[in-house]
Parts: C-alpha cells; sequence; structure tokens
C-alpha cells in the first residue's frame, strides 16, 4: 500500500484553561498560556496512525501552521506514531490572523507535493470553532469530502465514512484521493509512550513557508471585537406551570 | 566547574541558581538578538539564535518553566495520564484501600515502570531530573500511588545498577512493565534511622541463605511480587549487609495484618516476615557486604522521588486554594482581595519554587554524579517534604471548613504528604547527613 496520508494538526490553547478576553478586546489572552494540539487533531492523527497499523496507509504526515511552538505540536503527533512533519512557519502575529482558507490552501499545495491520497484534520478547532477547513481544502483539491467521520473504513479503493449528522448516522461512500474530518467519537487518541517521545526527536520536521507554496496569508476579514458572553443572570421564580408556559411563550422560548 | 560547562545549557538553571537570564518574549514584540547575561562562566552560554522558541531557562510556579522540548512532553504525557486516569480516582482509591494495580500497569505501558533504569534489559533510560518532573506531575493525580510508583521505580534501578546479567534478564522487564511489583526492605521494628543496625539474618547453607527476622512498614508489602531485602550475612555493622531478592510465595516468607494508616492508602503496607525463609545465594544482588551501599545509593534517588511527589501535591494544593479564594466571599468581598490570603498565597508560592529549585538541582547533581550528591539529595528531600507539607497545610487553611471535608481534595493530599518528611530517611536523617558534610575536615 503506498497510500500517504496528511494530518493537519493546529497548536490551541489548552481546553481546560479559563479563556480571559485581552484588554484590548481584539482577541484572547494567549502569552504564556498552556496550548496544547486541538483535541480534534489529536483524533485524526489517531486515526492516521491506526490506519498505518492496518496496513492501509504507508506513511502518515504532520503538518501544522504556526510560530516555532508549534513545532512541539508536530512532536506530539511524532510521538503518537506520524513519521514526519511539516511546519509551516507562520509567526505569531500572522497566526491570530489567518484563516481556514489560507490553511486549506496551504494543505491543498502539500497534499499535491507529497502525492498523498488522503488529508484528515479535526473537524474543527476549539478556539475559532469555524469547521471549514476540511471542506475548502475539498474544494480546492477538488476531492471528495467526508466530514464529522465517525468511522472510517477501507474498501478496495474508496472509504466507507460513518457521518455524525444532526438526523443521526450516515453512511457515504467517498473515492480516493478524499479529504475528511475527525469527529469526537472517531476514536480514543492513544497516550504517546516515553520511549516513542524519544524516538520522536529524531524524526524528521521540514520546516517552509506560506510563500514557499505560493499560498498568500493576506488576512481576508478583519476582527473588530471580541467580548465576554453576558454573565449569567438571576432567573426568577414562578408560582405554578400555566404562570412557566407565560413566561415562556413572553420571551419566544416557545 | 568543567562538568558545569559540559553539562546541556538547558539545564544550567537547575545548577545556577544565582544566575539571572532575560529570555525572549515571542508575542508582540519585535525580534531581538537574545544575550543571557552570566556571571563568570560565560563560555558555557552562546548567543541563542533569535528563533529560540519560547521556552523559559529559568525555574518557576508553572513546572513546566525550564525544561527542554523533550522534557515538557514528557512532563504533558504524565500530566495527561494524572488528569484523566489518577485524579478521578484519587478519592476512592484512598477510602476504599485500594491498591490501582491496572491504572499503574497502564502507566508503566507508557514507560512510567523503569524510568530511570537503562534501556538494556527495558527501562526508559531517562534522566533523574526526567522523573523528578514525571513523578511531580503524576502526583497531583494521585500522591499515594504516584509514590508508590517511585518506590517501584526505585527497585527496578537498583537490580539494574547492581545486578548481574542474568538477574537484570530476569527481573528488569518484568518490573518495568509492572506484570510484576517491587518492594523495598530495609526498615526494621528495631532498626528505622539506625539502619545500619538491622537484625534480619541470612545465613548461608550449601547454596542457600535462610533469612530469619522482619522488616516493618513494607510498601506494598503482602500484595507486591519482589522483595529486595537488606539483611546480615556478615558480620555487625553496614558492612555486614546484602541486598537479597526475595519472590513472594518462597516458603517462610509471610506477612503481617495490613497496616491502618491516615494516608497512602492506596498502597497497603504491612510488615515482612521472615522464618527459615530458604533463598537461592545468587539472589544476591550486587556483592555480599555491599547490600547497605546499594540501599543507600538507592534513596539517594528515592528522596528526589518523594520530594517530587510532594512538590506535585504542593502545587496542586495552592492551586485548589487559589481558585477557592477567588470565589469564597466574606464580608462582601472575595477572600482573595484580603491581604491575609494574598500573603499567605505568596509566601507558598515562594516556597514551592524553592523547594522545586532545590529537588531539580540535586536530580542534576545525582545524574552528574557530583560530589555533593547526597548532601544535595538531603537537603532537597527535607526541605521539599517540609515545606510543601506546610503549604498543603495552609492551603487547608485558606478553604476553610470545605478544606476538612473529604469532598475536596486538598486534606488528601495533606494526609499523603505528611509521611514524606518520616520515609525514606527522616528529615532529621536529612539533617546527620549536611551536618557531617558541613563538618567533614
Amino acid at each position: 500500500m503506498s497510500l500517504k496520508v496528511l494530518v493537519g494538526c493546529k497548536r490551541v490553547i489548552d481546553y481546560a484553561v479559563k479563556i480571559r478576553v485581552r484588554p484590548d478586546k481584539l482577541g484572547v489572552v494567549t502569552d504564556g498560556i498552556k496550548h496544547s494540539m486541538n483535541p480534534f487533531d489529536e483524533i485524526a492523527i489517531e486515526e492516521a496512525v491506526r490506519l498505518k497499523e492496518k496496513n492501509i496507509v504507508k506513511e502518515v504526515i504532520a503538518v501544522s501552521c504556526g510560530p516555532t511552538q508549534a513545532q512541539e505540536t508536530i512532536r506530539t503527533a511524532l510521538a503518537m506514531g506520524a513519521d514526519r512533519g511539516i511546519h509551516v512557519e507562520v509567526p505569531a502575529k500572522e497566526m491570530e490572523k489567518l484563516e481556514p482558507l489560507h490553511v486549506s490552501k496551504i494543505l491543498a499545495k502539500l497534499a499535491e507535493k507529497e502525492q498523498a491520497e488522503l488529508v484528515i484534520v479535526g473537524k474543527q478547532a476549539i478556539d475559532d470553532d469555524t469547521n471549514a477547513t476540511a471542506q475548502m481544502t475539498a474544494g480546492i483539491l477538488n476531492w471528495p469530502q467526508a466530514t464529522f467521520a465517525s468511522k472510517i473504513e477501507k474498501k478496495d479503493d474508496f472509504l466507507e465514512v460513518i457521518r455524525e449528522i444532526d438526523g443521526g448516522l450516515e453512511t457515504i461512500k467517498v473515492k480516493l484521493p478524499a479529504v475528511v474530518s475527525a469527529d469526537l467519537r472517531l476514536n480514543e487518541p492513544r497516550y504517546a509512550t516515553l520511549p516513542n517521545i524519544m524516538k520522536a526527536k529524531k524524526k524528521k520536521i521540514e520546516k517552509m513557508k506560506p510563500a514557499d507554496l505560493g499560498v498568500d496569508t493576506t488576512p481576508h476579514f478583519e476582527v473588530i471585537e471580541v467580548t465576554d458572553p453576558p454573565a449569567r443572570e438571576a432567573g426568577i421564580k414562578v408560582e405554578d406551570v400555566d404562570t412557566l408556559l407565560l413566561k415562556l411563550k413572553e420571551v419566544g422560548r416557545i | 566547574t568543567t562538568k558545569r560547562r559540559q553539562t546541556d545549557l538547558k539545564m544550567l538553571p537547575g545548577l545556577c541558581l544565582g544566575r539571572t537570564v532575560r529570555h525572549l518574549r515571542v508575542l508582540g514584540r519585535a525580534w531581538k538578538r537574545w544575550q543571557p547575561r552570566l556571571e563568570g562562566d560565560s563560555s558555557a552560554c552562546a548567543t541563542l539564535p533569535f528563533t529560540m522558541p519560547k521556552r523559559y531557562l529559568v525555574t518557576s510556579f508553572d513546572p513546566s518553566h525550564g525544561l527542554t522540548d523533550e522534557q515538557i512532553a514528557i512532563q504533558k504525557l504524565a500530566i495527561n495520564f494524572a488528569r484523566n486516569e489518577m485524579l478521578p480516582n484519587m478519592a476512592i482509591w484512598d477510602e476504599k484501600e485500594l491498591f490501582p494495580v491496572d491504572t499503574m500497569r497502564a502507566a508503566a505501558a507508557l514507560g512510567f515502570g523503569a524510568v530511570y533504569a537503562s534501556e538494556e534489559f527495558g527501562g526508559t533510560g531517562l534522566s533523574r531530573l526526567d522523573a523528578s518532573i514525571i513523578f511531580e506531575a503524576l502526583s497531583q493525580g494521585c500522591t499515594s500511588t504516584t509514590a508508590y510508583i517511585s518506590i517501584h521505580n526505585m527497585c527496578a534501578w537498583m537490580i539494574d545498577k547492581f545486578g548481574n546479567k542474568s538477574q537484570r534478564e530476569q527481573w528488569i522487564p518484568q518490573l518495568a512493565s509492572m506484570e510484576k511489583f517491587a518492594s523495598y526492605c530495609l526498615t526494621e521494628p528495631g532498626a528505622g534511622s539506625d539502619a545500619g543496625s538491622l537484625s534480619t539474618t541470612a545465613k548461608k547453607v550449601g547454596e542457600e541463605l535462610i533469612l530469619n527476622g522482619s522488616k516493618a512498614f513494607i510498601s506494598g508489602g503482602g500484595d507486591t511480587d519482589v522483595y529486595l531485602v537488606m539483611c546480615r550475612t556478615g558480620s555487625e555493622g553496614p558492612k555486614g549487609i546484602s541486598c537479597v531478592l526475595v519472590e513472594k510465595g518462597t516458603p517462610g516468607l509471610n506477612f503481617g495484618t495490613k497496616e491502618k494508616k491516615i494516608g497512602w492508602n492506596s498502597q497497603p503496607t504491612r510488615m515482612v516476615i521472615f522464618e527459615d525463609c530458604r533463598v537461592p545465594v545468587i539472589n544476591i544482588i550486587g556483592d555480599e557486604g555491599q547490600g547497605f551501599n546499594i540501599a543507600m545509593k538507592g534513596l539517594n534517588g528515592g528522596r528526589i522521588n518523594i520530594a517530587s511527589c510532594s512538590l506535585g501535591a504542593a502545587q496542586a494544593s495552592i492551586e485548589a486554594a487559589a481558585d477557592h479564594v477567588k470565589v469564597r466571599k466574606q464580608f462582601g468581598k472575595p477572600l482573595s482581595s484580603f491581604q491575609n490570603s494574598q500573603f499567605r498565597l505568596a509566601e507558598m508560592s515562594t516556597e514551592l519554587v524553592a523547594s522545586r529549585l532545590l529537588v531539580r538541582n540535586a536530580a542534576t547533581a545525582l545524574q552528574d554524579d557530583h560530589p555533593d550528591a547526597v548532601t544535595l539529595c538531603s537537603m532537597a528531600k527535607y526541605y521539599a517534604t517540609e515545606k510543601c507539607f506546610n503549604i498543603i497545610n495552609e492551603a487547608l487553611q485558606l478553604h476553610g471548613g470545605y478544606g476538612y471535608l473529604k469532598d475536596y481534595s486538598v486534606q488528601q493530599y495533606l494526609r499523603d504528604s505528611r509521611v514524606h518528611m518520616i520515609l525514606e530517611g527522616t528529615n532529621e536523617v536529612m539533617r546527620i547527613l549536611i551536618a557531617r558534610h558541613i563538618l567533614a575536615d
């Protein structure tokens, strides 16, 4: 099997951190804050490594766009079993404004360059929740897409993917090459082992800039304001069910 | 000083306590050439490239500062494991006195079973500092269980370092994977701090040793499979002691009732009793008469490990206390606005960072075979275990009445860390060792 799979992994603020809005209200505080790999990307890496263990895939390449610290994220992927990494260097200030469209163009170019037949990414990043990269990448490459995957099975020259959708589960077939986005229940990512963390040090991480791939990272939109959600207010007590229904109708809930 | 020049740049802060290092802030600033200022020894530090990752070369309140990228990855693994696999269970393990064999084996599968034993027979081959970081992180999940894991690690190292090829071949793989669990048997009812006076005898008869005597306070005793027993094969004093490996199930090996303790409840503690227990002579680890030496060398590392466990418990407790005082309101204000709470937390954090510096310094000293290693390990052990216990005690006070309830974890960290001031050499014995060094001619 000569299938190469490209996996995108993003360095985001750790899910357990209490987020604070920056004083300039243009973003959140990231300085000195704990970061880790986007949880959905961990699931994507895990799936790619499992495909390799089943001999469905030959090589797993982990890609991350970001400042130097993105290499930590790639090393985590390598420790989980990815074979090599690609670090697309984007300075921190630019990273704040990097959009799914830019990332998709980068991933598309890399998929072509590496002749990968499968691109797996997490369904969304937990910082911007855009849920757009997988879809845009597929669009740019003109490949089929299987998003919100909760199960992937290879059959001959296509993938059978079970997707989690609003109404339940949908099973689709996508021909390779394809783009897949990983949903929560696709798998449970493994812990890297200490020996694998040590081995990951020796695995190669190639460095490049978006310009090297012919991708322009000029932002297309501007964040005007970032604010906290409104503080939770006290509720009211009602005497009986009729009043409850009345109140709910008043606020347009029913 | 020669050794310092060769030491990895990133390890420097562990040794250079009085040195200041300016670090580069990546976000929001123009790139600047980063030049470390070191008094005196500038040959060890070259100018680092300006794309240096934002790694702080100082030890701070955040335990990940001052570590290499690899150590940060190792620490992240340990933190995640502690957070997911241990923290949700620490209260139950304490209440029901469960020895969490499956969880420990899961940890061993990741390489936590024989962290600093060599890779030759299945150890993970990491450094003492790596081990300290690991135990500090795991301890936040469950201090008692982590302490046992560290004891198991100590035993694995002793066999790896002093055992012969066939002993290492036989035992290291089983201990590294925690297929078998180990216990360290030195203390006796009549020989605690005066360990050299131990009286468990091992009389040589043909190709066997016949052991008679008893060991007290043995962690894991009765549930573990392999016992490293320091016993008397020769004459009085430390030089007559050998280290003998005894397997559970050997006739004549018995155990006392499980002790009822105020903490460390996720590990059973029992007396280990030898009644004409016959063990093959080939089970001696190292040379005859080397046992005390092996035991003490094991304890140097054990002391760093136990101190690291205290660090983790203290870290978790300070964070819990800080969270609590931000939320708890009295007299119309959160407790965090009262100067008393602020000052207490300030003092607690200062002692935590000081303890951490001492512990990591000792770990590096031991790894590098520094001439003062034993003294530094003793300093780190007594200082960190004492200060951290006080930190946790203060943290409990900051919780008010809630701190006394088992719903809150600070009381468990307190109960679990109290014994660290006593075992692996009492803090009083640590002072003896340090004074000996200072007063030596």
